[in-house]
């Protein structure tokens, strides 16, 4: 009998404020232990919180962006615990009324699209972190990371499989990074992942779930899911049971390990935090946030299928992210689309295939592509007006990246432009039939793999400058 | 008249006359203050500290920069931060603690010239009705030393009382300014919870926490408020409103106003001295030509309960930080990080902060927190509901401030609740986030002094003020100082 895997995402999105959530100190990653953290952030006595708007006005971003309610009132409460990387000795974050609810993300799969909703979204700050490694029987702590304000996102438990998870988790990371709220950068910690997983029968309710922690990579998401839910079915196939339980995960050995049992989950005694008054948003603010929304990726996609006759595949290609989004429409900035209808498929395809295996090789961002946008656009000009033919593609390509120039000059330059002038053709075609007799018989024969050898012939005498469609139909009409 | 003997008003106008200097008025008071170590009002004093502050008061007079404060000697209550002294709450969890930097309030009772005398004693954390539970020993009452000065704010109310200072900050989250300077015979005034900033104050109860102060007058506590209260944008609950003269009300007469005096408050439990001299200062008021109204704050009665809850549950959070990792006591032994923190934290804490952390973890905890938290913030509402209703039949409500004059020492410290009762008709008040007052109005038994309490509705200190100011000028209570302190 089959079993369901049933997982819900939390995912730890660090806001992109200059500042902490509730202190001025700077948010910037990587400096001297203890050296961002001010007297707020190291709770000294006395010291009091005040919100940081810009984190607010990243959480409303996000929940129009996700078509979710934001609650024009939300409260932040205190969840008391102790650990000495708390410095409060509790850590204040929203609870009963969070400033997002609802909402949701669509993933594309390979059998389409698929919703997957969201619970809610609410603002918090980070920890600090212990350094338990270079001190001998101590343990360092470092609060540079403490008062760090991150938006919290919940998923139902609506994904399926650790593919779906990993695709609910690449488009959470690409829509936060679209509407510059988060930098997604996930070595340094900025976009992490807790996964809620269990598994049961079809039909029949949840399961017990486990909750995996801090997962900062989607290779890690994927492998944790995977060997999580195989755990579990094998438990139950035994006969076992699951207890609700936090994990974590090892990536050196591939498994998870449970970290704390339900029986010593903490009592947060979560209650209203004193020090800040419930947050008031006003509809005003809301509407000016909404009217600087960037498009939105789904509208994108929408609009290039519609105004460019482009595929799904290919609009959910160029809304990956804003940078490509961005990219696709400056190539089509230079060139007349009307005039060539087919032009913003070629400079899809180009993007999607050749510029992104430069900038693969290279491990670059697009933002950072050495052929710039409005050259592409050229390229995809002269490869849908004719100019050059598709075999000559990779030439020009490798010249551009090369920075020698625009596509025009390069093709001038080097004599790319395609042979269309069908005297010229014919001319070649008539030698190349003179010296491949043998070809020519096998043809007639029959042997339709002789006429593709044929037109290589006449491709290679051209150095791939004729045209391609009609070396075909004189290479027929010369040969019936 | 001796100098100490003079108000704030008057020290001010002669410092401004040059008829004595920052530097002198600073020498006497920490004279004054080595003389009466005995009653322990003190917990940190720094004599160089406070010479360089008067230095730089007679150079601000000397330039002519100087306002109605400058070189007026201060001292602060233990919970407010300060750079230049130690601030330990009256806990052993701080011992010795210097802040980085210094409290709202202590910063701009010092941008207005005042010079700091040192750190007062109190109870620890701002926990308690008498003094007796400081880490530094008790505070003794100037009137009678075998008397408690009354709590939190005990070391304020003895030093205003002993003339050791002309004025002394204090917080007051349950009536830790009012139930003190009655006991003490000083007035006393909490603002409106929002005036002052909490910025740079040791949290006990961040709903209910609130600076004020602590002098022989109500017009001397205009003129500090003045430079004290105000906006903050440190403090996220500070009330955002124009700064205003509170010394504007101070010309006003009695006539047509309407004092409430809730029934409640003068039921079996009020004794009899000090009943006395509460009827005698309501007519007091009523020759001026105020009117009394009988009102009724039928949930007052819920306060002590309602605040034993609330109270507990926010200082039971706001305590967590006392954990020994980044300042403050560390135990010497310990096995791991959670002993650690155990360990300082059992050792730092004196008995009453460990009573009311265990409370307030308990009301929190799941399964409770309905039960216990939501029910007391409901109740909260209805007890400043019944303010609401009280405020549009009276100007200003007076009653009084404790049951009784001062207790004596030890007489109450075994009996935690006896304790909490002593707070019985300040902390409406305070749940209601109101202004109150205390204003000597007379003598109970034993010589002890009795407090008239003031309530005005939120932001009319100024009137508060008014009003006490009209009755000190037709009494003299408040000019009386306590026997055997020369």
């Amino acid at each position: 009998m089959n079993w369901e895997i049933v997982i819900g995402i939390e995912t730890h999105a660090q806001l992109s404020t200059m500042s902490k959530i509730f202190s001025g100190a700077p948010t910037a990653f990587g400096a001297q232990p203890n050296t961002q953290a001010c007297a707020i952030d190291m709770a000294l006595p006395g010291t009091l919180p005040v919100l940081n708007r810009g984190a607010v006005e990243r959480a409303i971003r996000f929940g129009l962006a996700v078509g979710g309610t934001v609650n024009r009132r939300s409260v932040f409460e205190r969840k008391n615990y102790f650990y000495p990387d708390l410095p409060k000795g509790y850590q204040i974050s929203q609870y009963q009324i969070p400033i997002v609810q609802g909402g949701s993300i669509a993933i594309q799969l390979k059998g389409g699209e698929k919703t997957i909703r969201l619970t809610r979204a609410h603002l918090e700050e980070d920890a600090g972190k212990s350094l338990h490694e270079d001190f001998r029987g101590m343990s360092g702590i470092d609060l540079n990371r403490a008062g760090t304000p991150l938006l919290e996102i919940v998923s139902e438990p609506d994904l399926r499989s650790a593919d779906e998870a990993v695709a609910y988790a690449k488009a959470l990371h690409a829509l936060v990074r679209w509407i510059d709220i988060c930098d997604g950068n996930m070595q340094e910690g900025s976009f992490r992942c807790d996964a809620n997983v269990s598994v049961r029968r079809p039909g029949d309710a949840l399961g017990t779930r486990r909750e995996i922690k801090n997962l900062n990579s989607f290779r890690f998401l994927q492998q944790a899911i995977e060997y999580e839910a195989k755990w579990q079915i094998d438990t139950l196939e035994d006969g076992g049971r699951i207890e609700q339980a936090t994990v974590l995960f090892d990536p050196d050995s591939g498994e998870t390990r449970t970290m704390r049992t339900k029986e010593d989950a903490h009592d947060y005694r979560y209650f209203p935090d004193p020090d800040l008054l419930p947050l008031e948003v006003s509809e005003e603010w809301i509407e000016r946030i909404r009217r600087e929304l960037p498009e939105l990726p789904r509208e994108k996609r929408d609009r290039y299928v519609r105004e460019f006759s482009l595929s799904d595949y290919d609009a959910v290609n160029l809304t990956a992210s804003r940078g490509i989004s961005e990219y696709f429409e400056k190539s089509l900035s230079v060139v007349d689309v009307l005039a060539l209808p087919s032009l913003p498929k070629q400079s899809a395809n180009l993007i999607a295939v050749d510029l992104a295996a430069f900038l693969n090789r290279d491990n670059i961002d697009i933002e950072q592509s050495r052929i710039r946008p409005e050259d592409l656009g050229k390229l995809a000009r002269s490869l849908s007006d004719g100019t050059i033919s598709s075999k000559i593609k990779k030439e020009v390509l490798d010249s551009m990246w090369a920075g020698e120039g625009s596509p025009d000059e390069i093709i001038e330059r080097k004599g790319l432009r395609q042979i269309s002038d069908p005297g010229a053709i014919e001319r070649i075609v008539d030698d190349v039939l003179a010296a491949n007799a043998r070809q020519v018989a096998d043809y007639r024969q029959g042997k339709q793999k002789a006429f593709n050898s044929l037109v290589g012939q006449v491709m290679k005498a051209t150095e791939g400058k004729a045209n391609p469609a009609q070396v075909n139909e004189i290479l027929k009409r010369k040969l019936s | 008249m001796e100098i100490h003997q003079r108000s704030v008003a008057e020290l001010g106008r002669m410092l401004a006359s040059r008829q004595i200097s920052a530097l002198e008025l600073a020498k006497l008071y920490l004279a004054r203050l080595e003389r009466h170590r005995e009653l322990n009002a003190f917990l940190d004093v720094r004599a160089e500290v406070t010479l360089a502050q008067a230095r730089g008061a007679d150079a601000s007079i000397a330039k002519g920069e100087s306002g109605p404060l400058t070189g007026i000697p201060i001292a602060h209550k233990d919970i407010f931060v300060t750079r230049e002294f130690a601030s330990t709450a009256a806990s052993r969890i701080l011992e010795g603690y210097m802040s980085p930097f210094d409290s709202t309030v202590v910063e701009r009772l010092a941008q207005a010239g005042m010079v700091t005398l040192g750190k007062l004693n109190c109870d620890e954390f701002a926990m308690g009705s008498s003094n007796e539970n400081s880490a530094y020993g008790r505070v003794l009452n100037p009137w009678d030393k075998t008397a408690v000065p009354g709590g939190s704010s005990g070391g304020s109310a003895a030093a205003v009382a002993a003339r050791i200072a002309p004025a002394a900050t204090a917080t007051d989250t349950g009536g830790s300014i009012r139930e003190p300077a009655a006991f003490s015979g000083v007035t006393g005034i909490k603002p409106t919870y929002g005036r002052a900033s909490r910025w740079g104050m040791i949290a006990f109860a961040s709903s209910l926490d609130q600076a004020g102060i602590m002098t022989r007058s109500a017009e001397d506590a205009a003129l500090i408020f003045n430079a004290m209260l105000g906006f903050d944008s440190k403090d996220s609950t500070s009330v955002d409103r124009p700064r205003e003269d509170y010394t504007r009300a101070l010309g006003i007469d009695m006539k047509g106003l309407r004092i409430g005096v809730p029934r409640e408050f003068f039921s079996a439990g009020l004794n009899d001295d000090v009943e006395r001299a509460l009827r005698e200062a309501l007519e007091a008021c009523v020759r001026l030509g105020a009117r009394l109204k009988e009102i009724s704050l039928a949930n007052a009665r819920l306060g002590i309960p309602v605040y034993y809850v609330i109270a507990p549950a926010e200082c039971s959070s706001n305590l967590s930080r006392f954990d020994g990792v980044r300042f403050g006591h560390r135990a010497k032994k310990f096995s791991d990080l959670a002993e650690m923190i155990k360990k300082s934290r059992a050792e730092g804490f004196g008995p009453e902060p460990k009573r009311r952390i265990l409370t307030g973890t308990y009301v929190l905890s799941h399964g409770y927190y309905d039960a216990y938290y939501i029910k007391a913030q409901q109740v909260r509402r209805l007890i400043a509901d019944d303010f609401q209703r009280a405020f549009q039949q009276c100007d200003i409500i007076a009653g009084p401030v404790t049951t009784s004059v001062a207790f004596d020492a030890g007489e109450k410290a075994q009996d935690p609740v006896a304790m909490y009762l002593s707070d019985l008709y300040t902390i409406p008040g305070s749940l209601a986030g109101l202004p109150g007052m205390s204003v000597p109005c007379g003598f109970g038994a034993r010589g002890r002094p009795v407090g008239l309490q003031l309530m005005a509705n939120h932001f009319e200190e100024a009137k508060l003020l008014g009003v006490a100011h009209r009755y000190q000028q037709a009494t003299d209570w408040h000019l009386r100082a306590p026997p055997g302190i020369d």
